[in-house]
């Protein structure tokens, strides 16, 4: 068995193992691992290429950008997503343009923990892939399985832009397979996690298991909802939740960032305007609420979308 | 630029000092104890998320609380429960933000060490290291705009902290403002698990003063006449006009970085060395010493912040937990202006 978390890890490992351009640059990513244990003993098994940095996080990706022009393909590990906001401006001001304004490509992979888990607070469960989304030149890949963090976590650091890595905290412990993947659907191309007729939930991430469990109990009333798991952001497979909505005629949109534009509004946008022939109902979403993510584990349970909030929003739907 | 502990302190009157070493010793003790009661609350599962202790900081923490006045600003870190007592903050603040009680100052929102109370001066942190420093910055600069004289700001942080932006950008913008700002590193040798050679290249932090141009002080934090005396004249040289101070403190955590840290990276010489005394230990010692408490009266001293802690744990504990229900999900002090219903 491996976990989430092994799988980011033994990307890495063949990630460095394979091309020497290749090195992980994050606070206590060395000796000690990571405060998530995401590089567990690769200083050591890549003596030089596994280097704890300052508390500077600006720094961090504006030297990720400068070794990248010189040929290198940074990992960047973020201790928590949240954190990546002090890298905000090279992340999105300098990474993201560089190809653009240069002709000279970015191949960084910025890393970071996101999502909620109980009792994280504010600062340590925020989801801002679609902070990030929002700017041309990122890639915004957003894994929901194992063999997903293992296989994309390789093609990020392959590619040659910037790609924002949103690996998900709750998944770390909490998802295991039998083994690593040995094929990878390709980047940018969502996966059907459970096929239905009668509506469509389009997600990603720790929510793509959320919707699962949602599917699995509307199928004892009898309902037969399909699961998207986007996959990446940006891309967003946009042909693929239109093929699903094409056959269920119903959409619900499930991300757990907050509410205000943002992946779920992506989507309704999209089906709305080049899929509104599609629908038989008005499409619907469901985030986590308008306020900051709280401490206490009875908000936190509230303030996002549960298996139990995607029913019931999904029961309004198929009733319409 | 450079002041050591040779200045002449205003602590000098010998009864007096005997006082506030004494507070001092008190209220590190009550911090000692609620901390080790909040871990074991943690262990048995009564807290959820993390908890991070100030074990071994105490002596330095206490002595900012204790230098600053009703009316100055502080923004503690993770490592400032003497601190936060000694400037005021209740128990109950501490274990109702950690227990995530409705009626604590954060009402189950936040958690922690990420509590206070800023109409009273007392800011509440954010994560993200060195943030506190430039909104202390435009607390001060708002006190001089309203012509408030004569109070001054403190912030508290780490060794690792230093590395940030906010750090630097803030203390410059205190420099050139000459603002009232006092910032204290606890550089206890590690940020985590990262050791200072990993984290500035500098032989001693203390230098960064210069470049700056503020004052800057140096001292052994595991002894707490020095700190009292340290932060004190750091304070009075803010108050009086002389501009930010840069303290920075050596020490080391007695503690994980956090509780579900076994902090088994720490170099073993350093805990042999000077700076792995347990600054309440050498305190206690030293009242002993000195004659100002005999064992008794210590034993005293422990049975009484215990029997506070435990009023506090156990009122805390009947109190009702946040209700999703009846939590008001509202993000905006105008709150017309609010459109949570249409956006989730
Ligand atoms: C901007 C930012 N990056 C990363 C973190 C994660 N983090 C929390 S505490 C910590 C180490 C802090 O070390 P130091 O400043 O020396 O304080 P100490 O814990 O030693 O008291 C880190 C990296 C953070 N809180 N903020
Ligand atoms: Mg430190």
């Amino acid at each position: 068995m491996i976990t989430y978390l092994e799988a980011i890890r033994e990307a890495q490992a063949r990630a460095l193992a394979d091309d020497p351009r290749v090195y992980i640059y994050g606070q206590d990513v060395g000796a000690f691992g990571g405060a998530f244990k995401a590089t567990k003993n690769l200083a050591q098994e890549f003596p030089g290429r596994v280097l704890d940095s300052p508390i500077s996080e600006d720094a961090m990706v504006g030297s990720a950008i400068g070794a990248a022009i010189e040929g290198m393909r940074p990992i960047i590990e973020m201790q928590f997503a949240d954190f990546s906001t002090v890298g905000f401006n090279q992340i999105v001001n300098h990474a993201a343009t560089l190809h653009w304004r240069t002709n000279v490509p970015c191949p960084i992979t910025i890393r970071l923990p996101s999502g909620g888990t109980a009792g994280a607070g504010p600062f340590h469960s925020q989801s801002m892939e679609a902070l990030y989304a929002h700017y041309p030149g990122l890639i915004v890949m957003t894994p929901a399985t194992v063999e997903d963090a293992y296989s994309m976590l390789l093609e990020a650091v392959a590619i040659d832009d910037p790609v924002i890595f949103c690996e998900h905290k709750y998944l770390y412990y909490h998802l295991k397979a039998d083994a690593l993947p040995t094929e990878a659907m390709p980047t940018g191309k969502a996966r059907i996690a459970r096929a239905g007729r009668d509506a469509t939930i389009v997600t990603y991430s720790a929510m793509v298991h959320e919707s699962l469990a949602c599917a699995e109990e509307l199928a004892l009333e009898g309902w037969e909802i399909e699961v998207i798991d986007l996959r990446t952001i940006k891309p967003l497979d946009t042909d693929t939740v239109l093929a699903s909505v094409a056959r269920t005629g119903r959409l619900l949109a499930v991300g757990e960032a907050f509410p205000w534009g943002g992946v779920t509004a992506e989507i309704l946008a999209r089906v709305a305007t080049e899929g509104f022939g599609l629908l038989d109902a008005p499409p619907m979403r469901l985030n986590a609420k308008d306020t900051p993510v709280p401490y206490h584990p009875n908000l936190w349970g509230t303030h996002r979308p549960t298996a139990k909030t995607i029913s019931a929003r999904m029961r309004d739907l198929l009733r319409l | 630029m450079l002041q050591t502990t040779e200045v002449p302190s205003p602590l000098a009157e010998p009864s007096a000092f005997r006082q506030t070493f004494f507070a001092a010793y008190r209220w590190m003790l009550l911090a000692r104890l609620l901390e080790e009661k909040i871990a074991s609350l943690y262990r048995g599962g009564k807290i959820i998320g993390g908890v991070f202790l100030g074990r071994g900081q105490e002596a330095l923490s206490v002595a900012v609380g204790m230098a600053l006045q009703k009316g100055d600003i502080f923004a503690p870190l993770i490592r400032d429960q003497a601190g936060r007592l000694a400037f005021g903050e209740s128990l109950l603040d501490c274990t109702r933000t950690y227990m995530g009680s409705r009626l604590g100052p954060m009402r189950g929102r936040d958690g922690n060490v990420h509590r206070g109370r800023p109409r009273e001066g007392m800011f509440a942190m954010i994560s993200h290291l060195g943030a506190m420093i430039p909104a202390v910055v435009g607390a001060l600069l708002a006190r001089r705009f309203r012509g408030v004289t004569g109070t001054v700001g403190a912030t508290c942080l780490g060794d690792g902290a230093t590395s940030t932006g906010a750090f630097h950008e803030g203390l410059n913008m205190a420099a050139v403002e000459k603002l009232p700002l006092i910032v204290v590193v606890a550089n206890n040798q590690y940020a985590y698990s990262t050791p200072n050679a990993r984290q500035f290249a500098c032989e001693d932090l203390v230098d960064k003063a210069v470049g700056y141009g503020v004052t800057g002080h140096r001292l052994d934090a595991t002894d707490l006449e020095t700190c009292l005396r340290v932060l004190n004249k750091a304070v009075a040289n803010a108050r009086d006009g002389g501009g930010p101070q840069l303290v920075v403190a050596s020490l080391l955590r007695l503690a994980g970085h956090g509780e579900h840290d076994d902090a088994h990276y720490i170099d073993d010489r350093l805990r042999e060395s000077r700076l792995g005394l347990d600054c309440l230990k050498v305190a206690e010692q030293r009242l002993l010493a000195e004659g100002w408490a005999d064992e008794s009266a210590l034993h005293g001293l422990e049975n009484n912040a215990q029997r506070q802690i435990d009023e506090a744990v156990a009122t805390t504990l009947r109190e009702p937990a946040p209700d999703p229900n009846v939590e008001d999900w509202c993000a905006l002090a105008t709150r017309h202006l609010s459109e949570s219903s249409h956006a989730e």
